[in-house]
């Protein structure tokens, strides 16, 4: 098929206007205006019904409703009301507009933003003019002035940049587990000991503070720890990593090292911990092996021990930061 | 006082009279008998005929999988010293005998009474020592529980797998932490003693049975939750509230929308 055949489209134009019903029958404009002031009429029911059930509904009424359920009757006609009250105003008038209100249709041409030359020179011509009459060539001081202060304004945001800061410095590699630190229940802040533990237990541990209630969430959101008991013997660990066990008794961050969710759905038969946000699984007897899931690299393991009271605390700080990847972080 | 001095006249009331008195005096013997025994003796007597009886029901209702004396077989694990809190729970539940060897045994109606159930934990807790079913005495959650601190614990310890609000949630490959609305409070505190299936123990140091009552009361202060706004969407959070936005809210404002600019004729 060659070009010549083909016949460039025509601009269709615009559509010919169609008059509504309403505009020429007086019985459908009537129609229309009662069915507008039907709506306002409805929304002014819906206020009627808000007072009424702001002021005489109790509050302690339930009512049953088919699809939503036992509802709080004060609550749900005051819900209604409202709803009823705003909407039907907004449906009432939209109704208006479309049926009743003016049809003329306004074409509103866009024209060329930039000003004719004439107007331009113009206004370059007053500024000149208006310039030179205030004196503002002739008197430096003020000009250089003015100019040293609305330099200056402009700076003063860029200051407020300072509020960004400051750096984390060492918060995201260090946490509160030192050696020594005792691992205590969270809640209750009670010590632990390895036969509080049974095998196939687990408990989610804090450092110990010694003013508890002094804990930060901050300081939460880094230290939480899920200690869990297997069988010693079912651990595939290497020697530095079974040494930081004890007796069966392993400590995981609970802080998932893909995002920072709370890693804590311990599934006791198969010892797989799985991350309630992105389904990340990790295998305990594996050192929290990464074996599903978008997780990078396994959970770091706290290195724990028993100390001369019989009590666990931890043998060693973290060997490195715990939770999410960050942009200084080595590999 | 008419009627009656009829009734005194009539041919069956003496009989009955009789009988009334001799039932009355053979049940206060009775009861009085039944007192006077020493109480250790029947007790223990009792429990025997119990895990007699217990042992009845395990050989030929689980033995099939658990072994003639509950040492365990290649599809089912050891009960010896589970403990009766454990058979209290999953045959109590329903989840045992299992329906299929499909990945999770479920809650279902109980294949057993409560004294079958109760003699099966007797003979089980007979092998060797394990956790026992929590008594009334211990459950006094109503009483010794905190629902706050209950709601914090469940927090920390519960929420990630049973929901923030105890309606249940997925585990890998299937399984399923269920839903704790309407479970029995002595079966929420077994499940916490023994650790059931994929859950984990939580024992007495971990969390102090005290905090066991508060989280049951907390558990239940859920259940009985009135919802102010009716549907809740099954509590589960963001992806039913979601769901409903996007399809029930925008699609509301779509319909709008189209009237708004639909002209009218």
């Amino acid at each position: 098929m060659s070009n010549t055949e083909l016949e460039p489209l025509k601009d269709p134009g615009l559509p010919a206007h169609a008059h509504r019903k309403a505009d020429h029958d007086e019985v459908a404009a009537k129609r229309a205006e009662r069915q507008v002031s039907i709506l306002f009429l409805l929304s002014a029911a819906g206020t009627i019904l808000f007072i009424y059930s702001y002021i005489w509904i109790a509050q302690d009424i339930y009512v049953y409703l088919p699809v939503i359920g036992t509802t709080n009757a004060h609550q749900l006609f005051l819900g209604l009301g409202l709803a009823f009250s705003l909407f039907f105003i907004g449906a009432g008038a939209v109704h208006w507009a479309k049926t009743l209100m003016p049809d003329q249709e306004v074409i509103a041409q866009r024209h060329e933003m930039r000003s004719s030359d004439e107007d331009r020179a113009g206004f370059i011509a007053t500024v000149k003019e208006n310039g030179a009459s205030a004196g503002l060539g002739r008197r430096t001081l003020i000009k250089r002035t003015l100019g040293l202060s609305l330099g200056l304004v402009g700076l003063s945001p860029l200051l407020l940049l300072r509020d960004l800061g400051p750096l984390p410095s060492d918060d995201l590699t260090k946490t509160s587990w030192a050696e020594g630190v005792h691992l205590v229940t969270d809640p209750g802040n009670r010590r632990l000991r390895p036969e509080d533990l049974e095998i196939g237990a687990v408990a989610h541990v804090l450092p110990e503070m010694k003013h508890p209630e002094h804990r930060k969430l901050d300081d939460i959101a880094k230290d939480a720890l899920l200690l869990i008991r297997i069988r010693p013997e079912e651990f595939r660990l290497d020697a530095e990593k079974l040494s930081w066990t004890y007796q069966g008794i392993i400590a995981f961050s609970k802080i998932c090292s893909h995002m920072g969710c709370a890693v804590a759905l311990y599934e006791q038969q198969t010892k797989h911990l799985l991350c309630p946000c992105h389904q990340s699984t990790f295998d305990v007897p594996t050192g929290a092996k990464v074996i599903f899931g978008p997780a990078a690299r396994p959970l770091p393991q706290l290195a724990i021990k028993v100390n001369a009271e019989g009590f666990l605390v931890a043998a060693a700080p973290f060997n490195q930061p715990v939770g999410p990847s960050f942009w200084e972080r080595r590999k | 006082m008419r009627k009656l001095s009829r009734l005194r006249r009539r041919k069956i009331t003496a009989p009955a009279l009789l009988l009334l008195a001799l039932v009355i005096v053979g049940n206060a013997y009775a009861f009085i008998g039944a007192t006077v025994t020493t109480p250790g003796a029947t007790a223990s007597n009792a429990r025997s005929t119990m895990v007699t009886e217990g042992r009845e029901i395990f050989l030929r209702g689980c033995s099939s999988c658990h072994g003639l004396n509950a040492e365990g077989g290649g599809v089912a694990p050891s009960l010896v010293g589970v403990g009766a809190a454990s058979v209290d729970f999953q045959v109590g539940t329903g989840r045992m005998p299992m329906a299929d060897m499909s990945v999770q045994a479920i809650r279902k109606p109980s294949r057993y009474t409560a004294a079958e159930t109760a003699a099966l934990a007797e003979y089980v807790a007979s092998l060797a020592p394990g956790p026992a079913i929590p008594g009334a005495a211990q459950l006094t959650f109503e009483r010794d529980g905190n629902t706050a601190e209950g709601g914090e614990l469940f927090r920390t310890n519960c929420a990630m797998c049973h929901n923030a609000a105890g309606q249940g949630g997925a585990l890998t490959q299937g399984k399923q932490a269920p839903s704790l609305m309407g479970v029995e409070p002595r079966h929420i505190y077994e499940a916490m003693i023994t650790g059931p299936q994929s859950m984990p123990v939580f024992g007495d140091k971990a969390i102090t049975p005290q905090e066991k009552l508060s989280i049951i009361k907390w558990i239940k202060s859920v259940e009985n939750e009135k919802g102010l706004g009716g549907a809740s969407l099954g509590k589960v959070g963001p992806v039913t509230e979601g769901l409903m936005g996007w399809v029930g809210g925008i699609g509301l404002l779509i319909a709008i929308s189209v009237w708004l600019a639909t002209k009218s004729r």
